[in-house]
């Protein structure tokens, strides 16, 4: 019987020839990422090695990530504290991926791991944030874990009880109409099968729109798999893998690829043809509450925001200078941007986006995950509503419970700023 | 074991709306109770003034703790020691809870209201107030020696030590 791509994977990272879903495995980590909430694992990983008489050691610095991202700069004196605490362990435990709050190697954990070549296709990933389904957009099966699991991984280098999920095969096909791209796509589908539709799933990308889609766009759709519940998302790797590991991730070694057979089980297939989508929105305070920008467009904004781990990738800023470019941000209305990394920082500026946001009236702000997740760079006041290019729209997600955010694409958010309201970035003589 | 429904939640509650990311910095579990359902006031203010019984129970649709990873999501209710029947769980709120001891009733059919006494069984949960009964969908059994252990720091201790006195760690 064949096997998915996440099944040959923690095959060979169990010492398997084969395996199949619902098999109980301990497979090896090659990657362990985390970033401020490191400070919760160090705390259980000394828990682990507690009264057993051995000094606490890392199975293998090398495979350790560490990327300081939720709170940078710190936003307190707490956190500054723990980032501290952070910064202390890895010196002492000789941890090299470590990416302090620097602007020219910080950055968005996933987008940090890709870009530092750090992530190969067959890898197995785990990482303490959820949108650690990312890496999977390099043919690793990439999957998030909780603090105590990642002390465990960092204390015997395996991860434990991993149960092979059910694989379902997204199809996808068609070309994108123009300002349509892969968020409309990702969107589309969390609404289609529901935030529970992959529950303890994978889904793994097929078709020719994903055959033809550049990495970065990968990174969004393997990015949002977890809000339809997946494991994690996977696009099994081609020569488009092996291009950005060479040339835009400075890999200089052979890429082994990973591919599903031709006869694996997949227990359903979507379909989805691209051709024929419209930006979609997803609309609070449920990410599988999306509809059509048809159905939205006309709602009042009072921030707009580009970044994230999600949307804040070079070509996401191109498109959305490309349409900002000699035009204005609405009186009302706020547009915040995050570029992913620094090195895309560095490119943006390079390429005058950087010059078109600010022109625009838009605040271009320091590589990080900014106000996605409600901490700090840009709070909503009450009954306000955010457009942004982030990944959640829970209650309270962007810190104040009494606000609404509206997700979307780049493309979608550019062209609502200009008019301080949710519009269809294919009409209105926007370009 | 019987108890009071304290709170009922529909589907796909977010570990925002648990644990709310403003308060992450905080990781110590015996800080994190303080901000349980921080965004719900009133049940917060109960938890905190000791007006919740241990052991009571939050009753939940499908896909309780959904979203981000955050193991606050769990020490927090943890440590008000209250138990969540719901008709199932987010991958990894269910994970980081065998990992961490909070106890979870995955209960697909279950019908409650606030205010409900629940008895709970290995295999089923029984609702005294309408005398109905509803099925227990057990842990895959992977997990049950992480809960069998005392939960996944002593587990990995175990694992740990063997492998060290191997020398193969």
């Amino acid at each position: 019987m064949g096997m998915t791509v996440v099944e040959k994977i923690l095959a060979r990272a169990s010492g398997e020839v084969s395996v199949k879903a619902g098999d109980v495995l301990e497979p090896s980590v090659d990657l362990a990422m985390s970033h401020e909430n490191a400070a919760l694992v160090i705390n259980q990983f000394l828990e682990v090695y507690k009264d057993t008489g051995y000094e606490p050691r890392v199975w293998d610095p090398s495979r350790v990530a560490i990327i300081f991202d939720h709170r940078v700069p710190a936003e307190s004196p707490k956190t500054a504290s723990n980032q501290k605490k952070i910064r202390e362990f890895v010196a002492k435990h000789a941890i090299s991926k470590f990416h302090d709050i620097r602007g020219d190697v910080g950055g968005i954990c996933h987008q940090i791991l890709p870009e530092s070549g750090y992530v190969r296709p067959g890898y197995v990933v785990v990482g303490t944030d959820s949108h650690t389904t990312s890496h999977g957009a390099l043919g690793a099966f990439a999957f998030g874990i909780g603090a105590t699991e990642m002390a465990s991984a960092w204390a015997l280098g395996t991860a434990l009880n991993v149960e092979v999920p059910p694989t379902i095969k997204v199809s996808v096909t068609g070309n994108f109409p123009a300002m349509v791209g892969p968020k409309d796509l990702v969107l589309h589908l969390i609404g289609k099968i529901s935030a529970q539709g992959a529950n303890f799933r994978v889904i793994e990308y097929h078709g020719e729109t994903v055959k033809t889609m550049p990495t970065s766009g990968r990174l969004v759709i393997c990015n949002m798999a977890v809000e339809a519940g997946a494991t994690s998302g996977i696009v099994p790797a081609d020569e488009e893998t092996v291009r950005y590991l060479c040339d835009e991730a400075g890999v200089t070694d052979r890429v082994e690829l990973v591919v599903p057979d031709s006869d694996a089980v997949y227990e359903q297939v979507v379909s989805i043809d691209v051709s024929v989508l419209e930006p979609q929105i997803a609309c609070p305070h449920t990410v599988d509450n999306v509809k059509p920008i048809s159905i939205v467009q006309g709602k009042k904004v009072n921030q707009v925001v580009i970044g994230s781990c999600t949307n804040g990738r070079l070509d996401d800023l191109e498109i959305a200078a490309g349409i900002l470019r000699g035009k204005k941000v609405a009186k009302e209305t706020r547009m915040l941007v995050f570029p992913a990394s620094g090195r895309i920082y560095s490119q943006a500026l390079a390429k005058g986006l950087v010059a078109d946001f600010m022109n625009a009236g838009a605040v271009v702000m320091n590589p990080g995950c900014g106000p996605c997740l409600g901490v700090h760079e840009g709070a909503l006041g009450d009954g306000e509503v955010a457009l942004s290019t982030t990944n959640r729209n829970f209650k309270g997600r962007m810190g104040n419970p009494n606000s609404e955010v509206y997700l979307c694409s780049p493309a979608v958010a550019a062209a609502s700023a200009v008019t301080g309201v949710i519009t269809d970035p294919r009409k209105g003589g926007l370009h | 074991m019987t108890a009071k429904v304290v709170l009922k939640l529909g589907d796909d509650v977010s570990t925002d709306v648990i644990y709310p990311g403003r308060f992450m910095a905080t990781v110590l579990p015996t800080e994190t109770p303080q901000f349980a359902f921080a965004d719900h006031p009133e049940f917060n203010a109960r938890l905190k003034a000791q007006q919740v019984p241990p052991g009571s129970v939050l009753l939940a649709g499908k896909n309780f703790g959904c979203g981000s990873s955050r193991e606050q999501a769990v020490s927090t209710l943890k440590g008000y020691d209250l138990t969540i029947v719901a008709k199932d769980f987010a991958r990894i709120f269910l994970q980081n809870s065998i990992n961490l001891g909070l106890r979870l009733v995955t209960t697909p059919g279950i019908e409650a209201s606030e205010g409900d006494e629940l008895e709970i069984g290995r295999d089923y949960v029984l609702n005294t107030n309408s005398g109905r009964s509803f099925p227990v969908v057990q842990l895959p059994k992977a997990r049950q020696a992480i809960t069998d252990a005392g939960g996944l720091i002593p587990y990995t201790r175990k694992r740990l030590l063997e492998k060290l006195k191997r020398g193969t760690a």
